[in-house]
């Protein structure tokens, strides 16, 4: 009964759908959803969107690179992260839709919020940049998000702990694929090295906001959902130091760009945005 | 119901994977339960990686499947937990990648407690080439054309091949 390809199976149901993969069925479908007893069902659905949005907006950067990058394997390679971070995001996404109670979906959150509305850090939606500051971004985030996940497995949340333990194997290929790719540039050329420095540079003043906690990162840490992003530093600082050393690289020493998850946001995100959510708010009644 | 739920598991199990048609949904793993509540057949699959693009293929398959043997209420459900690994690829699935020129994943990493250590340098694993059996091979790229699959190059007959990534 099965089919040649993916696709035959996605649209074989008939022309009821419009486009090709769409009405795809809720990532959670048949998980157990209640919320706990004793866990804040608001601040557990902002905690599932700032780390889905982070993934989100990450991802679609890393999409960025696709027909970009500069071989064939790499195009792979980054196309494969975007897709376990989409997926990510998909999850926490349908995770928020329960703990809010109003039961929405994935597109509700992707396509039809506002740009304020978004709680990612900064770092994630940073301009492409060339390919020095695509590592940097890679490296610094992936470190971040996988001392992050760690974190969430024993998460008081069941489904929150299921979400992470899977991110964890994930991000574990993405950080040490970064890892690897700063260490060829940074030990390279002069041309590379000059260029990996510069990224990590440009990119440096916002890594200080990972660690800046929200009040709701601060509550979901205190109640046993969530982690707080100031107990990640040590394990980040120590990741860094040894990828660099090997790397001959510097760790730059600008000042911090302060922020955190407040809604304020970069120019870069408003665009990104734009593009992102185009198609769905052009449609807004298309079975999707 | 034990012979309805037999005859559905048994359905179940021929239903392949979309992406590695040469294995079925229980070879791979992703098949976790089949089980009756209430009438209706209770099918649980586990996606493989998180974006895995394939679990709407699979539901679609696993419904149309059971139904086809007279089966018509089929419900598949989603378990997240425990996250899927390569170690659920059953014997039989690993002979049928290898047939198929996949070489079959090794035993997943077993993660102490704490930070999970860097790998900085390339990924040394015993890989066998699936054409011509030898071990001196090489991994090119961890990312491969779907979400499970690394590249590797045989040293020995020169030849590029796919190989299902420890996870
Ligand atoms: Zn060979």
């Amino acid at each position: 009964m099965s089919f040649d390809n993916v696709y035959e199976a996605l649209t074989g149901d008939g022309d009821a759908r419009w486009a090709f993969g769409t009405g795809f069925t809720d990532p959670l479908a048949g998980v157990e959803t209640a919320v706990p007893p004793g866990v804040d069902r608001a601040d557990l659905t902002a905690y599932c969107l700032m780390l889905g949005d982070d993934a989100l907006v990450m991802s679609h950067r890393l999409q960025e690179w696709c027909t970009n990058a500069p071989d064939l394997e790499e195009e792979v390679a980054l196309a494969n992260i975007a897709l376990d971070l989409l997926g990510q995001a998909r999850l926490l996404y349908a995770r928020a839709g329960h703990a809010d109670g109003t039961g929405r979906g994935e597109d509700h959150y992707a396509f039809f919020r506002g740009e304020e509305e978004f709680a990612g850090v900064r770092l994630v939606e940073t301009p492409r940049g060339d390919f020095g500051d695509l590592i940097a971004k890679l490296l610094v985030f992936s470190t971040w998000r996988l001392a992050l996940l760690q974190r969430l497995i024993p998460s008081r949340d069941p489904v929150l702990a299921a979400i992470a333990a899977k991110g964890v194997k994930e991000v574990a290929y993405h950080r040490d694929h970064a890892a690897r790719w700063t260490v060829r540039l940074g030990d390279g050329t002069d041309e590379s090295h000059r260029r990996m420095q510069a990224g990590l540079d440009r990119i440096w003043p916002l890594v200080a906001e990972l660690f800046t906690p929200h009040e709701a990162e601060v509550r979901s840490a205190r109640s046993g959902v969530g982690a707080d992003p100031a107990d990640l530093r040590a394990e980040f600082d120590a990741v860094l130091d040894q990828v660099l050393t090997a790397a001959t690289l510097r760790r730059p020493d600008v000042p911090p760009d302060p922020g955190g998850r407040r809604g304020l946001h970069t120019g870069a995100l408003g665009l990104l945005l734009a593009e992102l959510q185009s198609v769905a708010r052009a449609h807004p009644e298309a079975t999707w | 119901m034990v012979t309805a739920v037999t005859d559905a598991r048994a359905v179940a199990e021929t239903v392949t994977d979309p992406e590695l048609p040469i294995l079925t949904l229980a070879d791979l793993g992703v098949l976790r339960d089949v089980a009756e509540e209430d009438g209706r057949v209770v099918v649980a699959i586990t996606p493989t990686y998180s974006g895995c693009p394939a679990m709407d293929a699979m539901r679609a398959d696993l419904v149309r499947a059971l139904r086809a043997a007279g089966h018509d209420e089929v419900e598949v459900r989603t378990v997240l937990h425990p996250p899927w690994s390569t170690d659920w690829i059953s014997a039989e699935g690993r002979r049928k990648l290898a047939d198929a020129g996949i070489s079959p994943p090794g035993a997943a990493p077993r993660r102490a407690r704490g930070p999970i250590p860097l790998a900085l340098g390339p990924t040394v694993r015993t890989v066998r080439c699936p054409r011509c059996g030898s071990a001196d091979t090489e991994e090119t790229s961890a990312f491969g054309p779907t979400a499970c699959r690394a590249l590797h190059r045989c040293r020995a007959c020169l030849e590029p091949f796919e190989h299902v990534k420890e996870i």
